[in-house]
């Protein structure tokens, strides 16, 4: 028995039951319990016919490290079953993904348009390098669905977005902005790293694809780097093929560990669900916070929405810290103990950062309030520690910064 | 930080995994190196040869210690390599007392190996005390227990082992690997030496073969680091790498598969093709009340059933499951089935495994991340397809 997805089964099986089973063999070279990693760049052929047969009868095998790894095929089976989607598909990281979609999915003279709350590196990609290609990059405030249907023109081939955004946590009503593109022959893309398959299922609301930097909470160690797009096999194929020719595959260690991790994604994600609204609870009533951004409070803006869809609302908080400048919210960020200072998210260690210095700060003021990061904004990471350590740690560094 | 207050999760993540200096990578470093460049002749840094020690494996051990609320800690290549380092404790002329619900290969040890050394060795139910008491001789230097016991589940009272232990002037020893520090920490009851298969619960993933042993007294770190500096049964730094990645979910993934063995006992218990069922947390196990008390918060994963049927039934039942694979090893996230009588007790003589109860229709399952109701629903399937159930 190989397991493929969740609904092949009698009954829909467990998420773990998919984590740890799907896409796995039964039994398994060597009669191992676990997969082998294929280290091997190149895999042989017997002899001449059986590369004319792979070739002419495209007989589905290795060929060469860069087109595909057995076990880059179990990791990409379980996250297709984990995001009930036909297909899915690994990159060495969640930019190389949606580079790699972009690039195969667009042409010269073809428009995009992105909810503005996304990653910034994702626009710089856009638009910085596929203006360089002429394609047009429009964006649009996240959430002004009917801004997002006013731009779209007959050249516009996606709509994108986030959904939770980063860092203000917006979530995309995403059965809206699907039929949104339904209804214009575009195609939709939501990357749903800040959410992941656990709390949204992006394609059962009929988006196009699923885009994850799998870096997060699905490998969840802080360990390794990885990118995933899930679709259907037809959608993929392009993107599939471009990808053997630029080369973005990730190691098959690499995609061991994301295998690995994956077998307690549900464990991890019931935590991290729990660690957020637990803390974005305590920040919420604390005298020094002046506003937390996290969408299952009752006060964010899309609470609603993301009640009605989502099963749990992440790990990720972002709070304003009431009269500091970045100095004072800097020394807030300083007196913590339990969370580390850095970028990334989504790991079992709690990281904490301030967006004006870890993400914008070669960036003008006036830049930085179009963006929508204020001085005195902290990004917290949950990680799976207990959390009273993490309450009781925040606690302490709030109350020993002196403002 | 001072990391004792903190809860056993936040120290699994963190104690042992320091921020790197050079880099602030949060995940410490793979070291990889044999051997270590030294200040000088005959002026030795922090570590010299990966034998004698190793910056990954070291991180490796201060986690352990922290969450066996030990001291110090000692990471082998597998769990029978420590529980041979403390055997090596002993001399010619020492007896050994250990209980007779233990594991094939520490069996195996101790009465085919330890015997050749003029090391004394009997067993005795470790769950009757008296018996206990009275099986201890002037030079009985150690008492090695289990609990739970394998495969048959029974509950030894660890606090009561050490006292008498103490009493006799010898160690106690207490292989928690069944229970894992998640709900058993012996040292906080009094035993000496914990000693751990690191290769189940946890490294967690059927993906390494480790061991450990975990002390509170220097003294008897510095006798164990002695024999395995000078034995050599270290654990591999990717190994030991693979362990602290696997111990950051351990709590997460023993307290779910609590929760799940539990329910399987219960279902089980109520089907018709099963005799009994060998569980600490059902109440009818004789060890049930002294489990609630010892163990925190949960009954752990491993559990053993009789079928009604001998040999052949129970060697079809374990054949037919789909979901839990038919293997030895335990404690990790895909669940494992096996018969005793025909694998991981297969070393025991006959005649003993017949006096311990290790019957021929036992079945041992190790439960492991798989949503119980898939679960449950393999083992009533397999029990189907070998002529158990209708």
């Amino acid at each position: 028995m190989q397991l493929t997805s969740r609904e092949t089964a009698a009954k829909p099986l467990g998420i773990s039951t998919v984590t740890v089973h799907a896409g796995e063999d039964r039994q398994k070279p060597g009669n191992s319990i676990t997969d082998p990693i294929f280290c091997s760049a190149t895999y042989t052929f017997p002899n001449t016919q059986s590369v004319i047969d792979f070739i002419e009868q495209k007989q589905p095998r290795e060929e060469y490290g860069r087109y595909g790894n057995p076990g880059e095929k179990v990791v990409e089976k379980k996250l297709a079953a984990l995001d009930g989607g036909e297909s899915a598909l690994l990159f060495s990281s969640g930019m190389a993904a949606i580079v790699g979609l972009l690039m195969a999915k667009l042409n010269a003279g073809d428009e995009v348009i992105f909810f503005d709350e996304c990653y910034h590196r994702s626009r710089e990609f856009c638009t910085k390098h596929l203006s360089r290609f002429g394609v047009t990059t429009h964006q649009v405030p996240a959430g002004d669905y009917e801004a997002m249907e006013a731009a779209i023109t007959p050249a516009t081939r996606l709509l994108v977005s986030e959904s939770p955004t980063n860092p203000h946590l917006s979530v995309v009503d995403l059965e809206r902005f699907a039929d949104l593109g339904r209804r214009h022959d575009v195609e939709t893309l939501i990357d749903a790293t800040l959410a992941t398959p656990y709390n949204v299922q992006p394609l059962t609301e009929g988006v196009d694809y699923v885009l994850h930097s799998a870096t997060k909470y699905l490998a969840g160690h802080n360990d390794l780097l990885a990118g995933a797009i899930i679709s259907t096999a037809e959608k993929l194929e392009p993107v599939r093929k471009l990808r053997g020719i630029m080369g973005a595959v990730n190691s098959p260690h690499n995609l061991y560990l994301l295998e690995r991790g994956l077998k307690t994604f549900e464990l991890r994600m019931q935590r991290q669900n729990e660690n957020g609204i637990k803390i974005a609870r305590f920040l919420e009533q604390h005298p020094r916070v002046e506003q937390v951004y996290y969408p299952g409070l009752e006060s964010h803006r899309d609470h609603e929405v993301a009640r009605r869809t989502m099963r749990g609302f992440g790990g990720l908080i972002t709070f304003l810290v009431k009269d500091a400048d970045w100095r004072q919210t800097g020394a807030i960020v300083d007196a913590v103990r339990i969370p580390r200072i850095g970028p990334s998210l989504g790991g079992v260690e709690s990281l904490i950062e301030q967006p004006l210095v870890m993400s914008y700060y070669e960036c003008t003021p006036e830049e930085r309030k179009s963006f929508g990061i204020p001085d005195n904004m902290i990004r917290l990471a949950c990680g799976i520690e207990n959390p009273e350590d993490l309450v009781a740690d925040i606690e302490q560094a709030l109350e020993s910064a002196s403002l | 930080m001072d990391t004792s207050s903190l809860r056993f999760r936040t120290r699994a993540i963190h104690v042992g995994n320091e921020k790197e200096p050079r880099t602030g990578a949060v995940v410490p470093p793979v070291h990889v190196a044999s051997t270590y460049i030294q200040p000088g002749a005959g002026t030795w840094g922090e570590y010299d040869y990966t034998r004698s020690g190793n910056p990954t494996r070291s991180g490796l051990e201060a986690t352990l210690a922290s969450l066996e609320s030990g001291t110090r800690a000692l990471a082998f290549s597998s769990g029978m390599a420590a529980i041979h380092a403390v055997t090596m404790l002993l001399r010619s002329g020492d007896h050994l007392l250990a209980g007779t619900d233990i594991y094939g290969g520490t069996y195996r040890l101790l009465h085919k190996i330890l015997d050749r050394t003029g090391v004394e060795v009997s067993l005795v139910p470790a769950t009757d005390l008296a018996k206990v008491e009275a099986a201890f001789r002037p030079e009985t230097k150690l008492l090695w227990i289990e609990s739970p016991g394998n495969p048959l589940m029974s509950i030894t009272d660890i606090g009561a082992c050490a006292e008498l232990a103490h009493r006799h002037g010898a160690w106690l020893g207490v292989d928690n690997t069944f229970a894992s520090p998640v709900l058993t920490r012996p040292l906080e009851l009094g035993a000496d030496i914990v000693m751990h298969s690191l290769t189940k619960y946890l490294g967690g993933h059927s993906d390494l073969l480790g061991g450990a042993l975990v002390v509170r007294q220097q003294e008897l770190y510095d006798q164990l680091y002695f024999v395995q500096n000078a034995t050599g049964a270290v654990l591999s730094p990717w190994d030991a790498f693979l362990t602290s990645r696997g111990l950051k979910t351990l709590e997460l993934r023993v307290r779910e598969q609590s929760r799940s063995a539990l329910r399987i006992a219960e279902f089980l218990a109520e089907q018709s093709w099963v005799e009994r069922v060998l569980y600490p947390g059902l109440p009818g196990h004789p060890g049930h009340e002294l489990a609630a008390r010892q163990m925190q918060g949960g009954f752990g994963g491993m559990m053993s059933f009789e079928l009604r049927g001998g040999f052949e039934a129970a060697q079809c039942f374990v054949e037919s499951t789909r979901l839990f694979q038919l293997a030895v090893s335990l404690g990790a996230v895909e669940s494992l089935i096996e018969q005793p009588a025909a694998m991981s007790h297969a070393s025991y003589d006959p005649a003993d495994r017949e006096a311990h109860g290790i019957r021929d229709g036992l079945v041992r399952i190790s439960v492991g991340l798989e949503a119980w109701e898939d679960l449950r629903d393999d083992l009533l399937q397999a029990a189907q397809a070998a002529g158990l159930a209708g």
